[in-house]
């Protein structure tokens, strides 16, 4: 047996790579001459210190969660879903079309509705990559990346030609009614006599996001379709000697995977912005590559990488604020969390395998 | 005694650092970056100028992402930074929603108007401007063709493309002004490789002065006109020194007086709209060592005629966001 136990590759490495990525950035930080302990302290009070900085994390990490969520479904199929920018951004375009043209007279009507078309717009995105997949045998990194591209020129299009309101300078479409107002995180939480930062942007698609992790562990562990996913994921042949149908499990995959990044656009456009600007994903599809890498696919470790890729976002935001580290570092520091724990994943594994492995052997 | 002294030495150092905490103006960047040698950068120019002036510090942040327009300006505002000041028209939305929360700060937004007791809105008179470089274009040009560069097409660049073309054809009725824009997103403002293409396919249509409007993309444009050895015309700041003896002048936008003066009145601002035209300086044409052998004195004069008569208000150059039409040029 040369596997280590599960808690060590479930925490300790994700934890070591953590600390290695930290190590290199205060080097970083100390090369450019401020105060590497200082910015850590400002990116902690910044980012956790107050309900403000909780506020903008969770908002960051509902995000990550949707697209993080999206990747690690995919990727128990063993399809690797780099699409989640585009699929986010047509999801966007979903919301905006449900907001703008249909009359709410609730929010919590629109919510469930403008998530259906956000899920509808990111699956009908992710569907054709899917079925290329599927039938013709078009790697799927390929045409997802390619499909980004596409999105983004879809969007380009529509906000400039169509969504645009006359006389506006902005590619965006005009703001959305009030009556499709998301709650904010202080909205919700004032009637329980908790004080909750008002300017924060957090907000009830955060519970939304909590749920979807809730529904993919049982997707994935507790029902047959996810047995069905996982099985071929691990080997096609196997799955398909046991009548799994690779068709069927590629397209049910990745639509599911297409409409969980759809659905962050409930939290972007509909809750923050209320108004559907060009660059409203901002990355966020990529992101969640590494959060399911860091995460091991477990929507549990999705949801923890997610606070910690919001905690770096706001973090970052806080030290562009209020000290003169350029923000292209804050993305240096951005990018070595990813290079560690996602890239450089065998760095600490194999070692590590090793150690335990002659301990082991110690004791025996 | 000595206690006392110290004490209140301690107390006046504290109600100074205080007081400096809380009159600490804010500069706002938008995403396209603080170095873009035109928009963004003649705004930090102007904060610079002010700094190096008084001594004083101020905040500036470039933005990341676009939830973070609202977050800086709250995170300004409560911190007790004033004046608030922010580059672009991008931020009118953000704008409109936080300045009412904070109504003893005051903001500055530049190429917009936001109607708030607490906004003070500057806009410029581009046309003004591009109207002189427009006339200086058409004496210059021996085709009698000239081009016109856009960066993202809105109705802020139409507004100096009308204003050119009006100047090219009041100095020259009978020549023909070619008018392209790069795109139709903010990456138009940051695509010189495009604005390279559009310069050479101008060029073989005939045209042998570009005026470029169009933020990091004129970088571009300007390289290729010096290469292909015809004049170009800078935008925003004075980008004559980018190709001495090859750029004819630039169009100079005070962005950075905008911001200078926004800091310089501090919290005690006047707010509402501020037009920033020929007549007060907020736009004209760049002379300097690096063009002025391609400025003849007879261009020099009648541009200077020009300009005092749009200054005096006896000349009007039609302004095309007034009525989204332009008498000049057909887009």
């Amino acid at each position: 047996m040369d596997k280590m136990p599960k808690w060590a590759d479930v925490v300790l490495i994700p934890l070591i790579s953590l600390v290695l990525a930290a190590i290199l950035s205060a080097l970083v930080i100390l090369a450019i001459g401020e105060d590497p302990v200082a910015a850590v302290k400002m990116m902690v009070t910044g980012a956790l210190g107050s309900t403000y900085g909780w506020g903008y994390t969770l908002y960051y990490a509902t995000n990550f969660l949707f697209t993080g969520l999206a990747v690690a479904v995919a990727f128990h199929a063993r399809m690797f879903n780099i699409g989640g920018e585009g699929q986010a951004m047509l999801g966007g375009l979903g919301v905006a079309l449900v907001c703008l043209y249909i009359p709410w007279p609730h929010w919590t009507i629109a919510l469930v509705f403008a998530a259906l078309g956000a899920a509808l717009f990111g699956a009908a995105w992710a569907a054709i990559p899917a079925y290329l997949q599927a039938k013709r045998g078009s790697h799927i990194v390929i045409t997802t990346i390619m499909f980004n591209f596409i999105a983004a020129a879809v969007l380009n299009y529509v906000l400039v030609n169509v969504l645009k309101p006359a006389g506006a300078m902005d590619p965006a479409t005009a703001r959305f009614a009030e009556t499709v107002h998301l709650p904010s995180l202080h909205e919700l939480l004032a009637p329980f006599g908790i004080a909750f930062s008002k300017s924060a942007p957090a907000n009830v698609s955060l519970l939304v996001a909590v749920a979807a992790c809730f529904a993919v562990w049982l997707l994935i562990w507790r029902t047959r379709l996810g047995y069905e996913i996982r099985a071929y994921g691990h080997s096609e042949p196997g799955a398909l000697y046991a009548g799994i149908s690779p068709v069927k499990i590629i397209m049910i995959s990745m639509l599911i995977s297409g409409g969980l990044a759809g659905m962050m656009a409930i939290n972007n456009v509909m809750g923050e912005a209320e108004r559907l600007v060009l660059n409203s994903t901002e990355g966020a599809g990529f992101i969640g590559i590494a959060v399911a890498l860091m995460g091991r696919n477990h929507p549990f470790g999705v949801f923890l990488a997610a606070i910690l890729f919001g905690f770096l976002y706001q973090g970052g935001a806080e030290l562009a604020l209020w000290t003169s580290i350029p923000r292209e570092l804050i993305v240096v520091i951005q990018a070595l969390v990813i290079l560690f724990t996602g890239a450089l994943d065998n760095m600490v594994r194999m070692p590590l395998e090793k150690l335990f492995l002659a301990l082991r052997k110690e004791k025996v | 005694m000595s206690l006392m002294k110290s004490l209140m030495g301690a107390s006046a150092a504290l109600a100074l650092t205080a007081g400096a905490a809380l009159a600490e103006p804010a500069l706002i960047f938008d995403l396209g970056g603080k170095f873009d040698k035109s928009f963004n950068e003649a705004a930090f120019n102007g904060a610079k100028r002010w700094s190096e002036e008084t001594g004083n510090s101020f905040r500036e942040i470039e933005l990341q992402s676009e939830a973070q327009r609202e977050q800086a300006l709250r995170r300004f505002a409560e911190a007790g930074s004033n004046p608030i000041v922010m580059a672009g028209f991008a931020f009118a939305d953000a704008l409109g929603q936080v300045a009412a929360d904070y109504p003893d700060t005051k903001f500055t937004i530049i190429d917009m108007v936001v109607d708030q007791p607490n906004v003070r809105s500057v806009v410029f008179n581009e046309h003004e401007g591009s109207y002189l470089v427009g006339m200086m274009a058409a004496e210059a040009s021996k085709s009698g063709t000239v081009g016109f560069i856009g960066g993202m097409d809105i109705p802020l660049i139409r507004k100096f493309a009308c204003g050119y073309a009006q100047g090219v054809l009041a100095a020259n009725p009978d020549a023909k002004v070619i008018a392209n824009m790069t795109g139709t997103t903010p990456a138009a403002w940051n695509d010189p490789v495009k604005g390279s293409e559009l310069t050479k396919a101008q060029i073989s249509q005939g045209a042998d002065v570009v005026y470029a409007a169009a933020g990091g993309t004129g970088v571009g444009v300007l390289q290729t006109a010096a290469d292909e050895d015809i004049l170009s015309i800078g935008v925003d700041s004075n980008q004559n020194h980018l190709h001495p003896g090859k750029v004819l002048t630039s169009m100079m936008k005070r962005v950075d007086n905008a911001v200078y003066e926004a800091f310089t009145d501090g919290p005690d601002m006047e707010t509402g709209f501020s037009v920033m035209g020929l007549a007060n300086g907020g736009v004209g044409y760049a002379l300097d060592d690096n063009n002025a052998p391609l400025v003849s004195a007879d261009m020099q004069a009648m541009v200077d005629e020009a300009a005092a008569k749009i200054a005096s208000g006896e000349l009007k150059v039609h302004d095309y966001m007034s009525d989204d039409s332009c008498p000049a040029l057909t887009f």
